[in-house]
């Protein structure tokens, strides 16, 4: 059998590795093993690529290949494994980014060699501005999630000058193309235009929505995946690239769907921005605030029947899970039933909040979801929200000016009394006031997460 | 127009394959609960990954007197590997939590 017959076959066992793994990751039980099927193919697929060729190839590159290889996997396997799980989108979102210079690169290296070629120039330069973008914006997502940019500028008219930059990009790009340009300068400008247009994109955008930035610009880096396919004629790069380009993008608009906002809404956002005014009239419905003791929420708690804890970013930033899983257990040996009460979008993603609470081991069945736990905090004595702030705001069902006005909210204000454990009275990170904490069943618990937890078994444990 | 004939005559296979592809996308992540939307983004993360395979070929087919195209292909390499072993590690480690849940 010839080499070429057998990596045609590596590629298409591949791709469909990459389908089932897919499929797999969408239901919990199969989701680890589809993991490992699609990593098993993309081995084959790279390893195939390497050893199953033809041509004779200079032994430096050999070497030069098999270096990049093992540093690329020392590193990323390293930062894989050490990295805090409350850091995990912004990891995602710098592994994205990786993917997306990857192929800027390959593009710019093209260029030269298929310049003037118009065909084969259309993917040449969808790859390197697809790439680029996808690279300058995962990067601007890291630095805004990672806490090292926390404004979200916002220049005049950012919306007219970042679809201006957009149309040049991809008018310089066509131009480049289609006139046959051959000079490879003019790859670098349009390299750069399109840079700067992925760090003006995503920086304007408010931190609540940067998961669907993230989930945008990863099918990005598909689709730019997918153009070096239609460049070398690759059946594995075109398979896997489009594949996630288009369940990304789907994905994109459910996790949308999950916030109740749409795609145009984030991208071309009114967050934060249209909030001026809403936030002053939050304000003015403001009242004042009550404090409550630790000493005082841990007999309310003792006494309760019902308790449901409201985990938000906080309790993770402050590495509060275990002790909070300390106290949950406490409670429910002296007879209160606890429960956790998630947000589709608690943490910084869908779903990040029960990779959070699983880790510190709570039982898979206290996770309640919204929909199931609404209902019931008319029955609850207590609701402990730990760092938790817009996914219980009221102002997302009665104020129609509220930027979150629309996002399905968990219905705490139904309970008997409601302590909110926060730092200080900063507002959430969609950066808007919360006329929960001035009603008069809520009390206002201050201090660090996981201090306050400990404090609250502490006193538990000596009554 | 012309252009447009010509792109899609040499490329008539890949075209189809893109097709079909965006339509087993959409089919593969239809109804997933949203517990998983972190886990599957991170998934289709490591996917995308396959863009190493490009890198390999150009650093592959590289001209070893010219050292700039060497030592891009050298980065593009390493860019995609970072992707692909970090991407796949990284989902691992979610999962595997979830795994972890003493059932009742």
């Amino acid at each position: 059998m010839n080499s070429t017959l057998l990596l045609d076959i590596i590629y298409l066992v591949a791709s469909v590795t990459f389908i089932l793994g897919l499929k797999m990751l969408s239901k919990p039980e199969s989701a680890r093993n589809g993991n490992l099927i699609a990593a098993a193919g993309m081995t084959a697929a790279i390893l195939g690529t390497i050893f199953l060729r033809n041509n004779q190839i200079p032994s430096i590159i050999y070497i030069l290949l098999f270096a990049a290889i093992a540093i690329g996997t020392i590193i990323g396997w390293m930062t894989a494994k050490k990295v805090k799980m409350t850091a995990m989108p912004q990891l995602v979102s710098i592994f994205n980014g990786m993917g997306g210079g990857c192929a800027a690169l390959i593009s710019l290296m093209e260029f030269p060699e298929h310049a003037g070629h118009m065909k084969l120039m259309i993917t040449v330069m969808a790859g390197l501005v697809i790439g680029s973008v996808s690279f300058s914006g995962s990067v601007v997502a890291f630095l805004k999630l990672n806490g090292n940019l926390n404004s979200n500028p916002r220049i005049p008219f950012y919306n007219v000058i970042n679809a201006l930059i957009l149309v040049a990009t991809l008018g310089f790009a066509a131009y480049i193309s289609f006139a046959g340009v051959k000079d490879m300068n003019m790859g670098v400008i349009a390299l750069a235009m399109a840079l700067l247009y992925g760090v003006m994109f995503v920086l304007p955008i408010g931190g609540a929505d940067m998961p669907v930035v993230i989930s945008l610009l990863n099918s990005f880096t598909g689709l730019a995946a997918a153009a070096g396919g239609f460049l070398y004629h690759n059946e594995v790069m075109l398979t896997g690239g489009i594949l996630v380009g288009s369940a990304g993008t789907l994905l994109t608009v459910a996790m949308c769907e999950g916030m109740n906002r749409s795609l145009f809404s984030v991208v071309f956002g009114a967050f934060g921005a249209g909030s001026a005014a809403a936030a002053a009239g939050t304000s003015a419905t403001g009242g004042t605030i009550k404090d409550i003791s630790v000493a005082d929420t841990a007999v309310l708690m003792n006494y309760a029947k019902k308790v449901v804890i409201v985990p938000g970013y906080g309790l993770a930033v402050a590495q509060a899970q275990h002790v909070m899983h300390e106290l949950e257990a406490l409670l429910e040996e002296r007879g209160v039933e606890v429960s956790y009460a998630i947000h589709p979008v608690a943490g910084r993603m869908p779903g990040h909040m029960n990779v959070l609470l699983a880790e510190s081991n709570v039982d898979y069945a206290k996770l309640k979801e919204m929909d199931d736990i609404n209902p019931q905090f008319d029955t609850t004595d207590v609701v402990l929200i730990v760092g938790a702030n817009d996914v219980v705001n009221p102002a997302a069902k009665t104020n129609p000016q509220s930027p979150i006005y629309g996002m399905p909210i968990l219905e705490v204000e139904r309970a008997k009394s409601i302590i909110v454990n926060k730092r200080s009275m900063n507002a959430g990170y969609a950066g808007i006031d919360n006329e929960l904490f001035y009603q008069p069943k809520t009390s206002m618990l201050f201090g660090d997460a996981k201090k306050v937890v400990t404090d609250l078994v502490a006193e538990l444990k000596s009554m | 127009m012309e252009h447009i004939f010509t792109f899609f005559s040499s490329h008539q296979q890949m075209i189809f394959m893109l097709i079909l592809m965006v339509f087993v996308g959409i089919e593969v992540i239809g109804h997933v609960p949203s517990v998983l939307h972190t886990p599957l983004m991170s998934g289709a993360n490591a996917i995308h990954g396959v863009v190493i395979v490009g890198a390999i070929l150009v650093l592959l087919n590289a001209d070893v007197n010219k050292p700039l195209t060497l030592v891009f292909g050298f980065i593009a390499v390493i860019l995609g590997t970072l992707n692909v072993v970090g991407g796949f590690v990284v989902t691992d480690r979610m999962l595997e939590m979830f795994k972890k849940k003493p059932k009742k």
